[in-house]
């Protein structure tokens, strides 16, 4: 019970299966408040799926999913979940192709989100400077102005998360922010992160071990469905259940 | 930010409003004002039919508003459409009055003959013009709601939501066929005499409904473009382009497609209910898919989510319809169209060779001489 009254984040025998193939078996997992924490496991392993269930996209069969102790995420809808504090960076960059870099980060800049606010909503110069902010951090200033569509794979995985920023959510959770990038993309994602951590609580899914090294962070090991181990990057990787499903191959 | 037009409307949103606001002045005034014999007369039939590519201009603008900002494709907007029409249609049946075959001062022709002896619950207040001008925005307002509100809330969208579209304006179609829906059935509304005192047949009353059309234009153009350039505009381009991310961000992507489907279904009744006193009649036939469907070619033609085109893209109906009635033999509708308009064209180049075709150039640029007035027949 003190676990859930500390957690942010809380899961509890969570399930989900597709046509009978159990995508989430059963997992349980805490992220406590101003944590950032790593998921990884191998492909299929359900880290994705999980990202679904906290954020509504995905309802389970069973199991326990709370928000800051006392939201039930698995009642409540995508729209409705992004205003309780959590935003989402999915696998796929996903930004507003038709939208320069500016409306990217306008859209999704924290404020009110209904038809008649939007309607009539005028930029103010306080959003004005927090637009700037965002885009100094993610580098995108001179940018500003071009289609995110033109942007390039690197840029669009910037871009989002500097969508997240302006979002300003209590939880971030970041799908494979390093996905193609280069090395020196990566080192710099995970010096972006670590800055963000700083204020917020992130949960990470990342394959790139060098990484999750960065990070330097709490890791959860998935496995079909479930988590296998759970500690420091250097304890799980001494795991031998891990080495054998995982950085065994 | 970087263009500070007003409202964002653009040089080509200023140049159609320019346009449409000088043939809503232009056209009527050299109907009116010049003598049919003058170079400068524009005979009513085109005031006409120029009234009515005004009205579809404005209905082609509602589904650019849906379709290409918010990436609805409703295949039902004729429904919104001949709703607005017939809530016109009833007022000016009521307007009629005595003045019915049968004389009789309250009821319609059409009940008398059905043997009707009262008028029917929903004709009532539709003798005041007033009551039938917010009738003809809300019918097709409070339908889009309660539709959008069903089909919106469970997610329907792309393929399956233009076909209940369809089978939405499909099914009033069959209703109002109907003589008990007590609209007329099968002839619908018609034989109108006045408006607010006004004969419909004079050439001022249509001069007059023209000068109305434009202006409800170029109002529907200002209320699109408001609402585009605003932070809800960019919230439903999001949609159509991404909507799951849309509602990732916090945005109730349901309530944004309601807003803006039922603004657009008042636009398309308020043509509707512009367009039924210049053609003179509204039958369920304005329900039929096929209307639907061709207002949506003309705003794809016209270029889908540019408002602009989409309402010039309307202007192509007369001649689709023509050469679509015409199926197999489309190429010959056109170049039977050619032909006459070489035989008009030449006489004046003093060159005559009637009933021979053009040679291979020719054709273009005849045609072009031969006028947009008479393109539409
Ligand atoms: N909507 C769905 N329908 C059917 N199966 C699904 C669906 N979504 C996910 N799955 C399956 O569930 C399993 C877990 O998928 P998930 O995307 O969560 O994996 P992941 O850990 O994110 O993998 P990766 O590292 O490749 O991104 C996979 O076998 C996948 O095929
Ligand atoms: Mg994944």
């Amino acid at each position: 019970m003190t676990e859930l009254v500390n957690s942010l984040l809380y899961l509890d025998g969570v399930t989900v299966s597709f046509d009978g193939f159990r995508a989430l078996n059963n997992l349980s997992m805490v992220v406590a408040r101003g944590e950032m924490r790593a998921i990884i496991g191998p492909n299929g392993a359900g880290k994705t799926t999980m990202m679904d269930v906290i954020t509504g996209k995905t309802r389970p069969d069973k199991g326990d999913v709370l928000f800051d102790g006392s939201h039930d995420l698995t009642k409540l809808d995508e729209a409705a979940i992004a205003e309780l504090g959590i935003g989402r960076k999915f696998q796929r960059p996903t930004v507003f192709d038709s939208h320069t870099v500016l409306d990217n980060i306008l859209l999704a800049l924290k404020g009110p989100r209904g038809v008649f606010a939007s309607l009539f909503a005028r930029l103010t110069g306080d959003e004005r400077d927090r637009i700037d902010t965002v885009l100094a951090t993610i580098r995108l200033t001179d940018r500003r102005h071009e289609l995110a569509g033109r942007l390039s794979h690197g840029q669009k995985q910037w871009l989002e998360i500097g969508m997240l920023l302006a979002q300003d959510p209590a939880l971030l959770l970041v799908d494979e922010p390093a996905a193609g990038m280069t090395d020196a993309e990566t080192a710099e994602t995970a010096a972006l992160l670590r800055r963000i951590a700083e204020t917020h609580s992130v949960v990470v899914v990342e394959h790139d071990m060098t990484f999750v090294r960065d990070l330097g962070v709490r890791v959860t090991v998935l496995h079909e469905g479930s988590v296998l181990a759970e500690g420091s990057l250097d304890q799980v990787s001494a795991d031998d259940r891990v080495i054998e499903v995982y950085l065994g191959r | 930010m970087a263009r500070a037009m007003p409202l964002g409307l653009g040089r080509s949103g200023i140049a159609f409003l320019v346009i449409v606001a000088a043939a809503g002045v232009l056209v009527p005034f050299l109907n009116l004002a010049t003598p049919v014999d003058s170079p400068w007369h524009v005979p009513t039939t085109t005031v006409v039919l120029f009234g009515k590519y005004l009205c579809f201009a404005l209905l082609a603008l509602s589904i650019d508003l849906v379709w290409g900002y918010c990436g609805i494709l409703s295949l039902g907007h004729g429904a919104f459409f001949a709703l607005g029409g017939y809530a016109m249609g009833m007022h000016l049946m009521r307007e009629i009055g005595s003045r019915g075959v049968y004389g009789n001062p309250v009821l319609p022709d059409f009940m008398v003959f059905l043997n009707w002896k009262e008028l029917p619950w929903y004709w009532y207040g539709f003798d005041q013009f007033w009551f039938a001008a917010i009738m003809a925005l809300l019918v097709p307002g409070a339908l889009a709601f309660v539709f959008g509100a069903f089909a919106f809330r469970s997610r329907v969208t792309g393929v399956y939501l233009s076909i209940i579209t369809q089978a939405m304006t499909f099914a009033l179609m069959l209703a109002f066929f109907r003589n008990d829906m007590g609209l007329g059935g099968n002839n619908g509304l018609t034989d109108f005499k006045d408006v607010l005192g006004f004969d419909l047949q004079q050439n001022a009353t249509r001069c007059g409904l023209f000068a109305l059309s434009a202006a409800a234009l170029a109002a529907g153009f200002l209320v699109c473009r408001a609402i585009v350039s605003s932070k809800l505009g960019k919230v439903l381009v999001a949609v159509r382009d991404a909507e799951s991310r849309t509602r990732f961000i916090g945005y109730r992507v349901e309530h944004f497609k309601l807003f803006v489907f039922t603004v657009s279904a008042m636009m398309a009744g308020l043509a509707g209910a512009l367009y039924v006193p210049q053609v003179g009649i509204i039958n369920p036939g304005e329900f039929a898919p096929a209307n639907s469907i061709e207002a949506v070619i003309w705003v794809a033609v016209g270029g889908r989510g540019t408002l602009v085109g989409a309402a010039l893209g309307a202007r192509g109906r007369q001649r689709r319809q023509e050469l679509v009635h015409r199926g197999a033999s489309r190429a010959l509708a056109v170049r039977a169209r050619r032909a006459v308009h070489f035989r008009h064209a030449v006489p004046a180049e003093g060159a005559a060779r009637p009933g021979r075709y053009p040679p291979r150039q020719a054709p273009g640029a005849a045609g072009g001489d031969a006028g947009p007035a008479r393109n539409g027949r």
